[in-house]
């Protein structure tokens, strides 16, 4: 995903010369290289100095730039926080920071480098939008989305690499929506990051078992589509919310918030990681699996 | 041309100045408490920006942008901005209150006001961001900043130092306000080795000088003569509390508005 991000910002870039990215630290590589050695001025690679990251796209954004922060998820938002907060946030300006790597991604790098908390952090600031491309093809979307929004500030919520297409038939990407990737009857997955592919199993699975399922995309997280969760909470039986991040603020807790407002009478079942550090080591499959996310427990708590 | 002319007349500096000191007297009587110590050191070095050094462009505009990175000193940045028509007499009568628009700390999208500041530490990088947006918008603009002391202890500061030297940022001018305070008291006693900066920002790949801060003549022809191919540092010596003999160098100035008598005291003092 990160490759994709990097060469749809370069080709928004070759049109747009107001386009920047401020990095700290990356490996310049694939089409991050080529945006450094076509458009050098553009392209500022701060070192290991976060918060002047933040701060210097917010300068560029005060003169009419559209920058873009790039790094570690946990580098992006959590060691810059006031800069993001305040000179972004607070003078509500078109930068995008880019989590890239983000939840748990970084499995091995332990905890240090986990943002698991980053979807309910990100989204308790005023002005911040949150959007998490569940696939290439939705980053592609969002990526172009945020290199052309004068909104304000963005957090792109990314992968790192190999993450398979699950989109490619589904709806058109709109920011703000959600986005149905099938569409069934009795049950409605809402989901979004690259855990994404995780439910997408357990919807196959749930279709093997003779179900209907429906499966939503909800990439921006902020502002959410309460229109569209109510929506899939009226027209199902049951609905799952599978995510990848802290229970507190997330899609999960949203959603069941939205269904005690509309009333809903489907089953809800929310899924993300717990409220505690994954202290295991292994691959991202075996730090999810450590806090109930995997195909087979999800299964076993829905029967 | 600045906008003052190109001849510096110190008589005219000192007159702006007095009576930059006594506006921000006069609006120290309506709220309880105000930022005053750090606001009347560093009177010299934005009457110096704004009248002296910044290019007037059309109106209010100018091809110059100046950021007060100590948001808290934002007093005389009002009263200086008064003085040119870029706020009105009303802003400054209803400042802190519910009607009124300007804040303890400034706040971006205000008139004149660049960037918001207040918390310490944030106005460099953003001025590192605005110079290097010029370079690349291709446009001839000058950044100026004025820093207290107490945020050079931020590492977000020397973060911001190393990027402007690293980026090569001639178009960048700012300022210490080296009164040597904080809000407790003299920085000396927390950090002895604070000291020298001059020396710092040499190393860390800056022109640097270290002058009088209330010498408006000094800090005119300091920028003046600057070599503009690196950033420029000017180390402000200056007196917290400048030209009230009872709030210099005295901590509890740092955040208090005087009395009706203290206030006439002031003004006498001020002449």
């Amino acid at each position: 995903m990160r490759n994709t991000f990097s060469e749809t910002l370069y080709k928004e870039a070759c049109s747009n010369p107001k386009i920047c990215i401020v990095v700290a630290d990356i490996s310049p590589a694939g089409s991050m290289a080529k945006f450094g050695t076509q458009f050098p001025d553009r392209f500022v690679n701060v070192g290991v100095a976060e918060q002047s990251m933040i701060g210097i796209c917010a300068g560029l954004a005060l003169k009419g730039c559209q920058p873009f922060a790039y790094t570690i998820a946990t580098f992006s938002l959590y060691r810059p926080f006031e800069m993001v907060r305040d000179d972004l946030c607070y003078q509500n300006l078109p930068v995008t920071v880019v989590g890239m790597g983000a939840g748990v991604i970084y499995a091995s790098l332990g905890g240090t480098h986990h943002s698991q908390e980053d979807i309910t952090i990100a989204g308790a600031i005023p002005n911040m939008q949150i959007i998490a491309p569940c696939d290439p093809l939705e980053c592609i979307e969002a990526t172009r989305w945020c290199a052309r929004q004068r909104v304000g500030p963005v957090y792109l919520r990314i992968g790192k690499s190999g993450e398979p297409t699950l989109t490619t038939g589904a709806e058109p990407w709109e920011f703000g929506k959600i986005r149905y990737l099938r569409r069934g009857e009795d049950v409605c997955i809402l989901t979004y990051g690259v855990i994404a592919k995780m439910a997408v199993e357990v919807a196959d699975a749930l279709r093997a078992l003779g179900k209907s399922v429906s499966l939503a995309s909800a990439h921006t997280v902020k502002p959410l589509d309460r229109a569209g969760i109510v929506e899939a909470l009226k027209r199902h039986k049951q609905v799952i919310v599978i995510e990848e991040t802290a229970p507190l603020g997330g899609l999960g807790a949203q959603t069941k918030q939205l269904a005690w407002d509309c009333g809903a009478h489907c089953q809800l079942h929310t899924f993300s990681l717990r409220d505690a550090f994954v202290d295991n080591n292994g691959t991202w499959e075996d730090l999810l699996d450590a806090h109930g996310l995997s195909v087979p427990k999800i299964l076993a708590a829905i029967a | 041309m600045n906008r003052s002319g190109d001849k510096f007349d110190p008589d005219a500096a000192r007159a702006r100045c007095k009576a930059y000191r006594r506006r921000i007297l006069e609006v120290s009587q309506q709220v309880p408490a105000l930022h005053i110590g750090g606001a009347l050191s560093s009177v010299e070095l934005v009457d110096c920006i704004y009248n002296e050094l910044m290019r007037p462009g059309s109106g209010s505009n100018s091809p110059d942008t100046f950021v007060l990175s100590k948001g808290h000193g934002c007093m005389i940045q009002y009263v200086v901005l008064e003085s040119l028509g870029v706020l009105d007499h009303s802003d400054l009568e209803n400042f802190s209150t519910a009607r009124g628009q300007l804040g303890v700390h400034p706040d971006y999208g205000n008139p004149g006001i660049e960037a918001s500041t207040g918390a310490l530490g944030h106005g460099l990088s953003m001025v590192v961001g605005m110079a290097l947006a010029n370079r690349i918008n291709r446009v001839d603009g000058v950044i100026y900043t004025v820093l207290s002391d107490g945020e050079v202890q931020e590492g977000s500061t020397w973060e911001a130092t190393l990027m402007a030297s690293s980026l090569r940022l001639g178009n960048v001018v700012a300022f210490i306000d080296y009164n040597q305070m904080v809000s407790i008291g003299p920085i000396v006693g927390l950090h002895p080795h604070f000291y020298p900066l001059v020396e710092k920002f040499r190393a860390f790949g800056w022109e640097c000088v270290e002058i009088d801060g209330h010498d408006t003549g000094k800090i005119r022809a300091t920028v003046l003569g600057r070599q503009g191919t690196k950033p420029l540092m000017v180390v402000a010596r200056t007196v917290k509390g400048k030209g009230v003999s009872y709030m210099e160098n005295v901590p509890m100035w740092h955040y208090r508005s005087p009395n009706k008598d203290e206030y006439a005291k002031a003004l006498q003092e001020l002449g």
